[in-house]
């Protein structure tokens, strides 16, 4: 029991960052029809940037506050750069252009800062606390939480509550009729991409000292984690997502624990499998019709 | 049709222009051995320089560079200057196939030296024999390297893992008396062989536990030794590991008596990949057969130092410095032995002649019939963030001997610094 | 090849083009490699092998994305499939020529399975299905420890090549007897009724479905041949280095055979054969460079970052990207 107890926390807490992670994706997908293969690497970027500041300052929450701030450019650079020039006739383009940018941020990454494994610090102690004898949460844990759930509540405002929010709903939805409307289609998506970049900064920023340190392909087997939560979730729902990271955070923590952490990656395959051929929206979603993209 | 016939011919003409006459191998003497000239001996080795598991290994290359450096510097040995090219591997076993590949077809080298990794070696065991090259001094402590029979010229280096499983188990067994004793291991030969001969001391262990170098996460390992209630942990890790292990452990408020293998336990390493968390590692028992690098009074760090300095860059030492000079040492003093007129095979029976003494706390075994490497170590602790020596000296083998002290003084090095001929 | 000649030229040359035999193509190809391996140093032998050896696998991919739309980033551990189920054959029978197609067998098989899944998904969320296959591997190595062994892995037995040969000369005469049968194969199937649907299917699901092709049949089959022919390249893969390991079948393999039919021209077998050589050639270049500058960390970071800008490019400059190979949707553009 305190084993099961100890395992729901630490799936929470993965499942929290994963969540956010997948709150990126679809909030990409939502805007503009293309999984963003490139998150990963672009959030390890901006996490390289963050652990050079916090380094050369002593701060580390300077260092988060530049790792969001290089997000949001780096997510308006790729999208003004690479993405806006993206031939959509064929779903693959976008993939293929994401994977491209794969390859030349770790390239890049590792010419830079060479590919060993560097020490990611992470702002808060990691010991857990004790409850009845059970380390459960640890104040690192507890942050993670608070910045997930800060950013969750913020894009919920930010699209419910703003103009601006639902500008870039209309941009997405109907970007024909937005234009004749005198919404700025272009800078929308721009827009949404900087915001995507930015939350997946902070996903990045939030697992990187979980993980064996920095590297430049530190993110790869989180990308696919954090894509299997968003189709679980359904690719269009921002909701389904959050729920979507906690489920894989519970199923990836449970499956270490009890079968052995080898088996994880198979169960996410499994999962993955299982979602698109049965409920290819997601498993929150009413109907399930288009699978295709 | 026509695109594919001027694309061949395209590839025809590149290839046929980069060809050149092809080296043999072998015998004979040194006028015709690869790698081998009058002023130089071209030396190649794979290394860990990135991934999961350089951290602390890259620095071994380079030290063995240094010294090279040193004795080029110092007139070469029989007047040729030793190249030493390395290659990272990124402890891949995929990439070490590729660039061993190169190191012996394509820049000729005469020897592979110190290659790195139980997993990583093992693969490239086969095209060395059938090439020829001496395969010496391998950074690890496999029982794969002491097969003369079937690769008769493969030399380890470290201790092997069994061996050192029972020096480390007896010292578990005499001052843990009656504890839980636990074993996480990586899962290949180094794991395997580190266990079998801790449980040739201890029995079943109560809970074993293995990991890979592909997945950095522990977590749900520790949790599992902790679920178990162990009270000491034996670690057979690469230094990463170990530092992930103690960390991770810590964070879930499980905190045993770890001992850990010497391949993952300079504390220097450790307490970079620690960071903040380095405090955790006061007390852990390790083992080694070299000077220890704090010992600033023992005449080897002496020399070391030195050589580190003027030919290092000033790198900061550890002890993984200490280990890739004294393998730059031991193989100086194989090419001596091997004489002016040098050859692989002439190399191969140096090696095999033995006879060594150098910076090693217990000797060499190599013989015809032994290829492994240093016959024992001595424990150690970590204190005050250092390292340092506990008792003597243990000496044992891979089977069921006793592990016994071995009394005899370690040797001083020679005025200069090089082994004489 | 023929058959995946210039997209402008395509519909027009359909009636000349299977004049042309690939036969003549598979012949100058065999003479090319045994004069290759006779004059180059063993090294560069050994390369030429590897060439041969990853020319299976583009030569199958760029068929499946090229000429039927599908996108795989799964044919890395396709790959280790064939590598591991000849290892595996090997030690236990040494029987190389068996164990190959017994490799080409399970691949195949296992390449059904996914591409079942396969053709059932389009666009990212097949690339994300294929993704988590890649990764999957060291997973599967590492739980069934006593079979694979782990990332230590596993070597190959073989027998020594004939007296008269080296080991590098013999490796390239089996790597290339593959590659060349491989492109022959594909070259005869492409051109016929096969490759005809492919095309129909990538161009526009519903016509080909009005027309009579079973569109989920053509994916699956060609999802099939295209794993048959990563598995003979796993096998092959698996013959040069002795060994096999998980570490070989990484996550940037599956990456750069992408970039390895990309940049060659999607759908063209002579494209493969480019992304092929490049795929040998640039690492060892970026090598060089690394070497000559002294840095440790150009060497492999030069090639990644290389293969990036080629992917992104020439999906951006070529105009429109895949879909500038799809004649009959541009038809549909301009009507």
């Amino acid at each position: 029991m305190d084993r099961f107890l100890f395992l729901t926390f630490d799936g929470l807490s993965r499942g929290a960052v994963y969540a956010a992670f997948a709150l990126a994706l679809v909030l990409i997908w939502r805007a503009t029809r293309i999984v963003n293969f490139a998150q990963g690497a672009m959030a390890v970027a901006t996490a390289y940037v963050a652990y050079s500041v916090a380094d050369a300052t002593g701060s580390y929450w300077l260092g988060f506050i530049v790792a969001l701030l290089a997000g949001l450019l780096l997510g308006a650079g790729v999208e003004r750069v690479v993405m806006r020039f993206v031939d959509h006739s064929s779903p693959l383009n976008g993939v293929v252009v994401a994977l491209g940018l794969v390859l030349i941020i770790q390239g890049v990454l590792g010419m830079i800062y060479g590919n060993e494994f560097r020490p990611a610090t992470a702002p808060f102690s990691r010991d857990a606390f004790e409850i009845g004898g059970v380390a459960l949460l640890s104040r690192y844990d507890l942050f993670v939480f608070a910045a997930v759930g800060a950013v969750v509540v913020l894009l919920t405002l930010l699209f419910t509550r703003t103009p601006t929010g639902l500008r870039m709903r209309a941009a997405a939805f109907a970007p024909d009729v937005s234009r004749l409307l005198g919404v700025p289609v272009g800078g929308m998506l721009t827009l949404g991409w900087a915001l995507a970049a930015a939350v997946g900064s902070l996903a990045g920023m939030l697992v990187l000292p979980t993980e064996l340190g920095l590297n430049p392909t530190a993110m790869d087997i989180v990308f696919i984690s954090a894509f299997t939560a968003a189709v679980v979730g359904g690719l269009d729902s921002p909701i389904g997502s959050v729920l979507g990271g906690l489920i894989v955070g519970l199923l990836l923590s449970y499956i270490s624990g009890y079968l052995g952490a080898t088996v994880a990656p198979m169960a996410v395959l499994a999962l993955l499998v299982v979602v698109l051929l049965s409920r290819p929206d997601g498993l929150f979603s009413r109907s399930s019709k288009a699978r295709t993209a | 049709m026509k695109r594919t016939a001027t694309v061949l011919a395209a590839v025809l003409l590149a290839a046929a222009g980069c060809s050149n006459s092809g080296g043999s191998s072998g015998g004979g003497s040194s006028a015709d051995t690869p790698g081998v000239t009058d002023s130089e001996i071209v030396v190649g080795t794979h290394m860990p320089l990135t991934g999961p598991a350089a951290a602390g290994y890259s620095k071994i290359a380079p030290a063995t560079k240094a010294y090279f450096d040193y004795v080029n510097a110092n007139g070469g040995v029989h007047g040729r200057k030793i190249t030493y090219k390395i290659m990272d591997d990124g402890y891949n076993p995929a990439n070490t196939q590729q660039v061993v590949r190169q190191l012996v077809l394509q820049d000729k080298v005469f020897a592979i030296l110190n290659g790195l990794g139980t997993p990583t070696h093992s693969g490239v065991l086969d095209f060395l024999k059938t090439n020829r090259v001496p395969d010496l001094f391998v950074a690890s402590g496999s029982r794969s390297w002491n097969q003369p029979d079937k690769y008769p010229g493969t030399f380890g280096f470290n201790p092997d893992y069994t061996v050192e499983g029972k020096i480390l188990a007896t010292h578990v067994k005499t001052e843990h008396a009656g504890k839980k004793v636990c074993f996480l291991g990586q899962d290949d030969d180094f794991g395997r062989d580190s266990l079998a001969g801790i449980e040739k001391v201890l029995g079943p262990v109560a809970a074993k536990q293995s990991y890979v170098t592909s997945n950095p996460n522990v977590g749900p390992q520790m949790g599992a030794l902790k679920a178990a209630g162990c009270q000491v942990v034996m670690l057979a890790t690469v230094p990463g590991f170990t530092a992930l292990s103690i960390g991770t452990g810590a964070k879930i408020g499980f905190k045993p008596q770890f001992v850990v293998s010497n391949v993952g336990s300079d504390p220097a390493t450790l307490a970079k990949t620690l960071g903040a968390a380095a405090p955790l590692l006061e007390g852990v028992v390790a083992a080694n057969y070299l000077p220890l690098v704090n010992d600033t009074a023992n005449p080897w760090i002496q020399l070391y130092s030195k050589v580190n300095k003027e030919y290092n860059a000033g790198a900061e030492m550890d002890n993984n410095t200490v280990y890739g000079m004294s393998v730059a040492y031991l193989f100086v003093q194989a090419l001596q032995s091997a004489g002016k007129d040098l050859t692989r095979d002439g190399i191969i029976e140096a090696v095999k002649k033995g006879g060594f003494t150098g910076p090693g706390l217990v000797p060499v075994r190599y013989s015809a019939s032994d290829h492994s490497g240093y016959a024992g170590e001595q424990l150690t602790t970590i204190e005050g963030g250092k390292a340092k020596y506990l008792g003597k000296p243990f000496r044992t083998d891979d089977a069921d001997g006793a592990v016994e002290v071995y009394e005899q003084a370690a040797v001083a090095p020679p005025a200069n610094g090089i082994p004489a001929a | 090849m023929t058959v995946v000649r210039d997209r402008v030229t395509t519909r027009l040359a359909v009636p000349t083009m299977r004049k042309q035999s690939p036969l003549i193509i598979l012949v100058l190809g065999a003479i090319a490699v045994v004069a290759l391996t006779y004059t180059l140093p063993p090294f560069r032998t050994y390369q030429l092998a590897t060439v041969g050896a990853y020319l299976c696998v583009t030569a199958g991919l760029t068929v499946l994305t090229g000429l039927n739309g599908q996108l795989s980033l799964g044919h890395g551990a396709l790959m280790a499939t064939g590598a591991y189920t000849l290892a595996l054959w090997q030690n236990k029978f040494n029987l190389l020529v068996v164990g190959i197609i017994v490799a080409i067998l399970v691949t195949t098989a296992v390449g059904a399975v996914i591409g079942l899944a396969a053709a059932r998904l389009r666009g990212p969320y097949l690339a994300g299905l294929t993704l988590a296959v890649a990764v999957v591997v060291p997973s599967i190595t590492s739980t069934f420890d006593g079979t694979f062994n782990s990332d230590q892995g596993l070597s190959v037995v073989l027998n020594p090549p004939p007296e008269s040969m080296t080991v590098e000369q013999w490796q390239a005469w089996v790597c290339w007897g593959g590659a060349l049968l491989t492109v022959f194969t594909l070259a005869l199937l492409t051109r016929g009724r096969f490759g005809r649907d492919m095309r129909a299917v990538r161009d526009d699901e519903t016509a080909a479905r009005l027309a009579g092709i079973s569109v989920a049949r053509t994916q699956v089959t060609a999802f099939v041949v295209s794993a048959a022919c990563a598995g003979l390249a796993g096998a092959l893969f698996a013959v040069i280095a002795q060994s096999v390991s998980p570490g070989a079948f990484p996550l940037t393999l599956s990456l750069f055979l992408l970039m390895a039919i990309v940049i060659g021209g999607l759908g063209r077998l002579t494209g493969a054969l480019i992304g092929a050589l490049l795929l040998v050639a640039l690492p060892a270049v970026a090598h060089e460079i690394g070497e000559a500058a002294g840095s440790q960390r150009l060497e492999g970071n030069l090639a990644l970052t290389f293969f990036g800008v080629v992917l992104v490019v020439v999906m951006l400059a070529a105009p429109g990207g895949l879909a500038s190979l799809r004649i009959p949707l541009k038809k549909k553009g301009q009507r």
